[in-house]
C-alpha cells in the first residue's frame, strides 16, 4: 500500500454539541456500530470516564478513540474521534482538539435549536477550516421541529443543512448515515511522513506506570519508539518509550505514528507541566523549523482560597491537589494562610465550572471536607510609586492611598435566549454593569445579546441568575477581552468586631454599599445564634457601611433528664460535638461552612 | 468506700396517656399489675446492695399502691432512705396514700402541671385544680411532709400571670419541692401529630427565667435546671443521677448506672415479666464529658478539685473564662451555670467540654 492511500482512509473528526444535546450518546452509538467495543464492555458515556463527567453529562477532559469503519464504498476507514470539552472554561483546550481534526459533526437538538456554546465552538471549528457536518438529533421527541432547526443552522451558522441527517442517538436511528457522511464529507488528512516531525499535543494525562501519556495529532513527519523528542514550547526532551493508538478501552501500542494519524506517546515523562496542550512535539535529531501555530499558555482567570474544614487535613489537601495537577496543567495552587481559616491554598482556575469541578473532585475522590472563599478575578493596579501589580487575592489589596489606578478584566459575552426574555436579560446585564453592544435575531423567536461585562460580576452567580430570569432557556458564552480602568475597593466583613480575612473581597466601588448590605443579611441568616450577641459588619477602608446583629441564643436545653436515662442527653452532646467540627471558629464566633458559600449567592431573584 | 445505691422502679401503667408523654406505659389492669409486682419483687431480690433512695416512677406508680409494701420489703433499704412515689393528683385518695405511708413511703411527687383550667385541658390531664389541692391535703393528712409538684413552662399562649398563678397556688398548698419543666414536643406522641403552637425560644426563655426567679422568691431554691426545693428538701434520688452516683433500675425501660456500666431494660412489659433483659448502653461511662454534662445541671456546678480528678482542671478554667459571665459563675471553688446559662446549657456545656 502506498503512503498516499493510508492518508485517504483516515478521518479525524470531533463532535460539537451543547450539554444534553446528545454528544456522548452519539459517540457511544458510533463505538457500538464500528464494533470497537465488545458489548460486555459497553457502558453509557464510554468516553467520559470520570464519574463526575458521567453524572453531570459533560466532558471535562479531551479524549480520543480510534475506530475502524467498513463503509458502503467497500473500503475500511480509520476514524479518529476526538471528544472535546464543551464548556467555555476549556475554550483553549477545545480549540486545540479541533486543530487535531479535519472535520466536526455538529449535533443540534431537534427541539432546542442552537445554543450559545454550540455556536461558539462551531465558529471555532469554521475558523480552523474544519468541515462541519450538521446532524439533527432527538427527532424521536414529540417536540422535535427539525425543519426549523435546519433553517436556523443555515441562517445562524451559514452552512447548508438541507440534507443534514435526522437521527436519534438514543434510539439508534440513522447512525449509519452519519458514518457515511464522515467518509464522504470530511476530508482525509494531509501531511508528509518524511518531513520533520510536527505533532500537536491536544491532551495528556498521568499514568502511574508509564508516566505522562501525551495525545497527539501528527501533522508532519513520523515517530518511532526510541526516537528522542522535544517539546518545542517548554524545551523538555525525552526518549520515546512507546507509541500507539487509542483503543476504546485500552491503549494499543504500534510501531510508529505517521503524519495524519492520531495517537499517543509515552516517554517516561514525570511532569504534566512539560506537556502543555497546544505545544508541538518534534524530533531532537531532525527538528522542525518552527512549531505549529496557535500555542499559548493558559492562565487561570478565577482564584479562590481552598481550605480543609479540618485543619489537620492540610497535608491531605496538598497531596490531592498535586495529584489533580498531574492531569490538569491548568490548575494552579500555592500555599496561603488565613487568620480565620488557617492553612490552605490559593487555587487558580480557568473559570467557574473548572473551579466547581476541582472542588467537587477534591471532596469526592479525595474525601476532603473543604471551605472555599469567594472566587476572585485578577486585578491590575498601578500604584502611586510607579509599580504595577496584579492581585488575585483580596488579602493583598493595597491601601487605597497607594492606588493610582485600578483595572479589572472585561469579557465579551453572548447570551442566547428566546426573545421574550430580552427585557429580563438586559436588566440583569445592566445590574451587572454590562455595556450593551448589539442584539441579533437568530431566527424569528431567538436572539443573541452581545454585552461587555466585568468578569467579577459574572464569576459569582451570573449563570444562575440568568437561568432563573429566563426559566432556564438562556445559554451564554464569554471570552476574555482585556483590562479596563475601574474604581475598586476592598470590602471587609467583621464578626463581633474582628475582620474575617477569608470573607473579604474586592468590589466595584459603587456596588460596595448594596453588596455589603446583602452580605451582612446573608451572614445573619446563616450563622446560628451564639451564646452572645454578634454584630455582623461590613467595612470599606475602616468605615462601617452596613450592620446586622445576630441575637444571642436564648434557649438550648434538655429540661428533663428523667429516671436516670441519660442516653438522649449523651446523643445530643455527641451531635453537638459533631456540629462543632463543622463550624469554623472565627475569633469568638462559630461559623458554619455553609455561610462561606451562602455569601456568594447574592442574586435576589435566584 | 461503698456508697449507697439508688433504686428506680418503673411502673408502666397509666389509665390514659397524656398527649405530651413519651415514657413507656401500658394500659392498667388489676391482674396485670399484680403479676408485674411479683416480677419486680423477683428481680429486686437479686440485688445485694443497700439502697438509700427508692423512686417509683412511671407511668402512674400509685396504681400499684397495694403492692408497694411487699416490693419494698424485697429490697435492703436504709433507715433514713428517701422513698418517693409519683402520682396523678386524681388518684391521691386517702386509702391509697395510707397504703403507701404504711409501706414506708416518705415522699410524694404529683404531676400537677398547672393550676389553670385551660392549660390542664390542653395537657389532657385527668385531674382538676381542686383535685390537686386535695391530693396535697390528703397527703398531709396521711402523714406525708415531703411533697413535690410538677409544673409546666412553655405552654401555648402562656403568660407570666398564668405561671404566677400556678406557682403561687402550688406553693400555698405547702409542698416542699417543685419541678418546673419546659414542654417539649416528643416524637411519637399525639402532640407530635397535632403540633400545638408553642411560644418561640425567646419567649420560652423569658418564661423560664421568670419562673426560676419567682420560685426562689416563694422560697424554693433552684438546685437543678428544672428543680427547686425548700432548703433540705432536694430530691436525694435524682441528685444521684446528676452526681454520677450509682443507681439500679427495675422494670421495662428502666436505666441503671452500676458497677462501671450503664444499661437499660428493654421496653417490653411481657418480656420483662419473664426475665429482666438488660442491654448495655455504655460499657465505659464515667468520662469527663458525661460528668460535666450531668453535673453542670446542678447549681453546685463543678469544682476545680473535681475537674482535677479528670485531669481537666486547666482546660476547664480556660474554657470557662472564654464564656460570657452572664452564663457562668467563676468562683474560687469552681464553675457553675447561672440561670441564663441553664437555659442554653446544651451549648454552654458543649463549650466547656469540647
Amino acid at each position: 500500500m502506498s503512503d498516499k492511500s493510508y492518508l485517504d482512509e483516515i478521518r479525524n473528526f470531533c463532535i460539537i454539541a451543547h450539554i444534553d444535546h446528545g454528544k456522548s450518546t452519539l459517540a457511544d452509538r458510533i463505538l457500538e456500530q464500528t464494533s470497537t467495543v465488545a458489548q460486555r464492555d459497553m457502558e453509557e458515556q464510554l468516553l467520559d470516564n470520570m464519574e463526575l463527567e458521567r453524572e453531570r453529562g459533560i466532558t471535562i477532559k479531551a479524549r480520543a478513540v480510534r475506530l475502524n469503519y467498513k463503509s458502503d464504498d467497500g473500503n475500511t476507514y480509520v476514524f479518529n474521534l476526538i471528544d472535546t470539552p464543551g464548556h467555555v472554561d476549556f475554550n483553549y483546550e477545545v480549540s486545540r482538539s479541533l486543530n487535531a481534526c479535519e472535520g466536526a459533526i455538529l449535533i443540534v437538538d431537534a427541539s432546542q435549536g442552537i445554543e450559545a456554546q454550540t455556536l461558539a465552538n462551531t465558529y471555532l471549528a469554521i475558523e480552523q477550516d474544519l468541515e462541519v457536518v450538521p446532524v439533527i438529533n432527538k427527532i424521536d421527541l414529540p417536540s422535535a421541529h427539525p425543519d426549523e432547526v435546519k433553517t436556523e443552522i443555515e441562517d445562524v451558522i451559514g452552512i447548508p443543512a438541507e440534507d443534514a441527517p435526522l437521527i436519534s442517538a438514543k434510539m439508534g436511528i440513522n447512525i449509519k448515515e452519519v458514518m457515511e457522511r464522515i467518509v464522504t464529507d470530511i476530508p482525509a488528512p494531509k501531511g508528509d511522513p518524511d518531513a520533520p516531525l510536527k505533532a500537536l499535543i491536544f491532551d495528556s494525562y498521568y499514568d502511574s506506570y508509564k508516566g505522562v501519556i501525551v495525545y497527539v495529532r501528527v501533522k508532519e513527519g513520523s515517530l518511532k519508539v526510541g526516537d528522542r523528542i522535544k517539546m518545542m514550547a517548554t524545551g523538555a526532551e525525552f526518549q520515546t518509550v512507546e507509541v500507539g493508538y487509542m483503543g476504546a478501552t485500552n491503549l494499543v501500542p504500534a510501531d510508529e505514528l505517521r503524519a495524519g494519524e492520531v495517537g499517543y506517546i509515552a516517554a517516561s515523562i514525570k511532569s504534566i507541566g512539560d506537556t502543555k496542550v497546544g505545544d508541538t512535539v518534534t524530533k531532537c535529531d531532525a527538528p522542525a523549523d518552527e512549531p505549529l501555530a496557535g500555542y499559548r499558555s493558559v492562565n487561570p482567570m478565577v482564584f479562590s482560597g481552598v481550605y480543609p474544614a479540618d485543619g489537620s487535613k492540610y497535608g491531605d489537601l496538598r497531596d490531592a491537589l498535586e495529584k489533580l495537577r498531574l492531569n490538569d496543567a491548568s490548575l494552579t495552587f500555592e500555599p496561603e494562610t488565613s487568620i480565620a481559616l488557617g492553612f490552605g491554598f490559593r487555587c487558580g482556575f480557568l473559570g467557574l465550572l473548572h473551579m466547581e469541578i476541582i472542588q467537587e473532585r477534591l471532596e469526592r475522590e479525595y474525601n476532603l471536607d473543604l471551605i472555599t472563599t469567594a472566587p476572585s478575578v485578577v486585578y491590575k493596579i498601578d500604584k502611586m510609586n510607579g509599580e504595577t501589580i496584579t492581585i488575585d487575592n483580596p488579602m493583598n489589596f493595597p491601601d487605597p492611598s497607594e492606588i493610582k489606578q485600578a483595572y479589572e478584566p472585561m469579557v465579551e459575552a453572548h447570551v442566547y435566549a428566546p426573545s421574550d426574555y430580552v427585557g429580563n436579560i438586559m436588566e440583569l446585564c445592566q445590574q451587572r454593569r454590562g455595556v450593551f453592544k448589539d442584539m441579533k435575531y437568530l431566527d424569528k423567536t431567538r436572539v443573541d445579546l452581545h454585552y461587555d461585562l466585568p468578569l467579577n460580576e459574572i464569576v459569582y452567580d451570573f449563570f444562575d441568575a440568568l437561568k432563573s430570569r429566563t426559566r432556564g432557556y438562556a445559554s451564554y458564552d464569554y471570552e476574555f477581552k482585556g483590562f479596563v480602568p475601574s474604581k475598586l475597593v476592598k470590602l471587609d466583613i467583621l464578626l463581633n468586631g474582628d475582620v474575617v480575612d477569608a470573607l473579604s473581597f474586592i468590589v466595584f466601588a459603587d456596588s460596595a454599599y448594596p453588596r455589603a448590605r446583602k452580605i451582612t443579611e446573608r451572614l445573619k441568616e446563616h450563622i446560628p445564634r451564639q451564646m452572645f450577641e454578634v454584630p455582623v459588619q461590613a467595612a470599606v477602608g475602616g468605615k462601617i457601611i452596613a450592620r446586622e446583629t445576630i441575637k444571642a441564643m436564648r434557649k438550648d436545653v434538655l429540661a428533663k433528664c428523667y429516671g436516670g436515662d441519660i442516653t438522649r442527653k449523651k446523643k445530643l452532646l455527641e451531635k453537638q460535638k459533631e456540629g462543632k467540627k463543622r463550624m469554623r471558629q472565627l475569633g469568638t464566633v462559630e461559623v458554619p461552612q455553609e455561610a462561606f458559600m451562602a455569601v456568594l449567592k447574592l442574586d435576589d431573584d435566584a | 468506700m461503698t456508697h449507697k445505691v439508688g433504686l428506680y422502679i418503673h411502673v408502666p401503667f397509666c389509665l390514659s396517656k397524656c398527649p405530651y408523654c413519651d415514657f413507656y406505659s401500658v394500659r392498667y389492669s388489676r391482674e396485670e399489675a399484680e403479676r408485674y409486682a411479683d416480677a419486680l419483687i423477683r428481680n429486686i431480690k437479686h440485688y445485694e446492695r443497700e439502697f438509700d433512695s427508692v423512686y417509683f416512677g412511671g407511668g402512674t406508680p400509685i396504681l400499684l399502691h397495694e403492692h408497694i409494701a411487699e416490693i419494698l420489703k424485697a429490697a435492703d433499704i436504709t433507715e433514713d432512705a428517701e422513698i418517693t412515689v409519683e402520682a396523678n393528683p386524681c388518684l391521691a385518695i386517702p386509702e391509697f396514700l395510707d397504703d403507701l405511708r404504711r409501706a414506708g413511703v416518705n415522699r410524694m411527687s404529683f404531676g400537677v402541671q398547672s393550676m389553670n383550667a385551660d392549660e390542664l385541658l390542653f395537657l389532657g390531664r385527668r385531674h382538676s385544680m381542686k383535685q390537686a389541692e386535695n391530693a396535697v391535703r390528703n397527703s398531709h393528712d396521711a402523714g406525708f411532709e415531703n411533697i413535690s409538684a410538677d409544673m409546666m413552662i412553655g405552654l401555648p399562649g402562656q403568660t407570666e400571670d398564668k405561671i404566677k398563678h400556678t406557682a403561687e397556688a402550688i406553693a400555698e398548698l405547702g409542698v416542699t419541692h417543685i419541678s418546673a419543666y419546659i414542654l417539649k414536643i416528643e416524637e411519637n406522641t399525639p402532640f407530635a401529630q397535632s403540633r400545638p403552637e408553642l411560644p418561640d425560644d425567646d419567649r420560652t426563655a423569658d418564661l423560664y427565667l421568670y419562673t426560676a426567679e419567682l420560685l426562689e422568691k416563694l422560697g424554693f431554691m433552684q438546685y437543678e435546671i428544672s428543680n427547686f426545693a425548700k432548703p433540705g428538701y432536694e430530691c436525694k434520688h435524682n441528685l444521684k443521677y446528676w452526681r454520677c452516683e450509682e443507681y439500679l433500675g427495675v422494670g421495662p425501660a428502666a436505666h441503671s448506672y452500676f458497677d462501671g456500666k450503664r444499661f437499660c431494660v428493654a421496653q417490653n412489659i411481657n418480656a420483662f415479666m419473664n426475665h429482666q433483659n438488660e442491654v448495655i448502653t455504655d460499657d465505659a461511662p464515667g468520662g469527663w464529658d458525661e460528668y460535666a454534662m450531668l453535673k453542670f445541671r446542678l447549681t453546685e456546678g463543678i469544682t476545680y478539685e473535681e475537674a482535677k480528678r479528670f485531669g481537666k482542671r486547666d482546660e476547664f478554667i480556660r474554657k470557662a473564662e472564654k464564656l460570657p459571665r452572664s452564663l457562668v459563675n467563676i468562683t474560687d471553688r469552681g464553675v457553675n451555670l447561672t440561670k441564663e446559662g441553664f437555659i442554653v446549657s446544651n451549648s454552654v456545656i458543649s463549650e466547656l467540654v469540647f
